[in-house]
């Protein structure tokens, strides 16, 4: 049986979080397919046929299908399912909005943010914030799962050249549309897949104060994010809330400053390959789970590092 | 029109869950619990609305153990006018909460559905949209914002990127993310109040669904532990220690 993965793309180009998932899907095992919905997606459609490892491309192209309206995908999803053992995407906020309702509508389970493969019927996931790891087993007919983009290695982008072949488009819900986004602009890496990421909390103070880690980053090349604390006072948009119910992130160094830790943000940093910390109180629990703790006020930690890099 | 809010009841979100240590499930007995923080946005949310007079009725369901009660009467003493605990002794899984919201969806034919965008403890994120599918409605998902018009919804959903404003056909289900609202403290006299509030209790079966688990956990773990880390006395000695013994930077 081949798996179906579901490709997040904005119609031109494929986004990482599609690689990773192209990775868990090598691992089940059987060939894998790719589905590209989107509107004048042929840009990404093509891209995904140079993605090592995929061997045959799907490609969906009308209008209903720009911004990925549950309402409209789903019933596409569900009528190409039925030839595939397994139906992947990645657990971001469009995997997440439309695949329960791909589940529902075949009459099977969600097995949701996988972070390892186990055999081709049972998966790894964490629940509980993280604090618990569980094996699932699915004895469905079709596996239908969402996979942590971070805890796959990306596969290649490039090398691959499978055939791409367009699929019959599935008529338009009527329920729902799109009217506007409103995108928080940015120069910097993106959060998910930056190499470094500074991440600030409450004690910043201010969206001000959060100047003082846009420095830093700027010298690391870092992408900048925040405790739910930090999102909720205002000081940052929501997109950069890291945790268990925000973004999940691994990244080669995570700098963590004035937040102390709660359990629900280490559930989305703590797989970082190197953790740092910097906080006033020493018995703040990000310190135990902190390569490299520096206890000092941030607001002359942070500048003194800054100019030390 | 009448909204319908689903609650679940959760381990308490400052309690540190373990793995039981023979790995057969998750360390529970004895913890608090309390109602699912996502859900009590939902609650919130349908209270403001029927203060603002867009609803005329808030029902509050759960699904689980009798002591689910508690988290009904919770959502009673917030604003519900009416609770409806379905109970079950055995483990129900996502797929089948949202087939049972939808026969209650059937039976008490509400013009909207609100649900927190996820559970705390299995973290899922799965039956608002299960349940939109199986009623056949347009659903909006992670909201931060919603306004009732006449026939469409229109709602603001937290995204990877940012916002994005969707308009929905109603009625339609609703799944909540933290920043919709700041749920009210409960007051004395309203717990007391609450407690005359009805709850009506039934079994799955009276529903008419097939409620069997789909998937079986097993080998429940603590996850790998990181090495215990050193704390560095001054910013010089980080920059080193990142430069030349991490190699990070």
């Amino acid at each position: 049986m081949s798996v179906l993965v579901i490709a997040e793309h904005d119609n031109a180009t494929i986004k990482k979080a599609t690689l990773s998932t192209v990775t868990a899907a090598s691992k089940i095992g059987g060939d894998v397919h790719v589905l590209v919905a989107g509107k004048g997606c042929q840009s990404a459609a093509d891209a995904a046929a140079k993605i090592a490892g995929v061997s045959k491309v799907l490609m969906a192209d009308a209008p209903h299908y720009n911004h990925e309206l549950a309402e409209n995908i789903a019933p596409l999803v569900v009528k190409l399912a039925s030839g595939y053992g397994h139906v992947l995407t990645p657990a971001t906020t469009m995997g997440k909005n439309f695949m329960p309702r791909v589940a529902a509508l075949l009459d099977v389970a969600q097995i949701s943010e996988i972070i390892a493969v186990e055999s081709a019927d049972t998966f790894v996931r964490p629940i509980y914030a993280g604090n618990v790891f569980v094996n699932v087993q699915s004895k469905d007919a079709i596996k239908v799962i969402t996979v942590r983009a971070t805890s796959f290695d990306a596969a290649a982008a490039e090398g691959g050249s499978a055939a791409v072949e367009s699929v019959e488009i599935t008529p338009a819900a009527g329920l729902s549309e799109y009217l506007s986004q409103e995108l928080t602009k940015s120069d910097r890496p993106e959060l998910t897949s930056a190499r470094v990421v500074i991440a600030g909390g409450r004690a910043l103070g201010s969206s001000e104060n959060f100047k003082l880690l846009d420095d830093l980053a700027d010298k690391l090349g870092a992408a900048v994010g925040a405790t739910r604390a930090a999102v909720d006072a205002g000081y940052v948009p929501n997109d950069y809330q890291i945790g268990q119910t925000g973004k999940v992130i691994a990244p080669e160094l995570y700098v963590g400053i004035g937040l102390s830790g709660a359990i629900q943000h280490l559930a989305g940093m703590k797989d970082s390959k190197v953790i740092v910390c910097i906080n006033k109180d020493e018995e703040a629990p990000i310190f135990q789970v902190s390569d490299y703790g520096l206890v000092g006020d941030l607001f002359t930690v942070v500048p003194e590092l800054t100019k030390a890099l | 029109m009448k909204v319908l809010v689903a609650v679940k009841r959760v381990v308490d979100y400052n309690v540190n869950v373990r793995a039981k240590t023979d790995g057969t499930g998750a360390d529970i007995a004895n913890v608090k619990m309390s109602m699912n923080p996502f859900d009590e946005v939902a609650v919130e949310e349908a209270v403001r609305l029927k203060e603002a007079g867009k609803v005329s009725e808030i029902v509050a369901v759960s699904m689980g153990v009798s002591a689910c009660q508690d988290t009904i009467r919770t959502a009673l003493a917030m604003g519900a006018d009416r609770g409806i605990l379905v109970e079950s002794d055995t483990e129900l899984q996502s797929l089948a909460v949202a087939k049972l919201l939808k026969a209650l969806v059937d039976k008490e034919a509400p013009g909207l559905v609100l649900l927190g965008k996820q559970a705390i403890d299995d973290d899922s994120n799965q039956t608002a949209q299960m349940l939109a599918a199986l009623l056949g409605w347009a659903q909006g998902t992670f909201i931060s914002k919603l306004e009732l018009g006449d026939g469409k919804a229109t709602v603001i959903r937290e995204v990877d990127g940012g916002l994005e404003t969707d308009s929905l056909t109603m009625p339609t289900v609703i799944s909540v993310d933290l920043r919709l609202n700041e749920p009210r403290f409960v007051k004395l006299p309203n717990i007391m109040k609450a407690k005359k509030k009805p709850l009506e209790v039934i079994k799955p079966d009276a529903l008419g669904v097939d409620t069997s688990p789909r998937l079986v956990y097993s080998n429940y773990r603590e996850p790998p532990a990181r090495k215990a880390g050193i704390k560095v006395p001054d910013v010089a000695t980080l920059v080193d220690k990142l430069k030349n013994e991490a190699k990070v930077i």
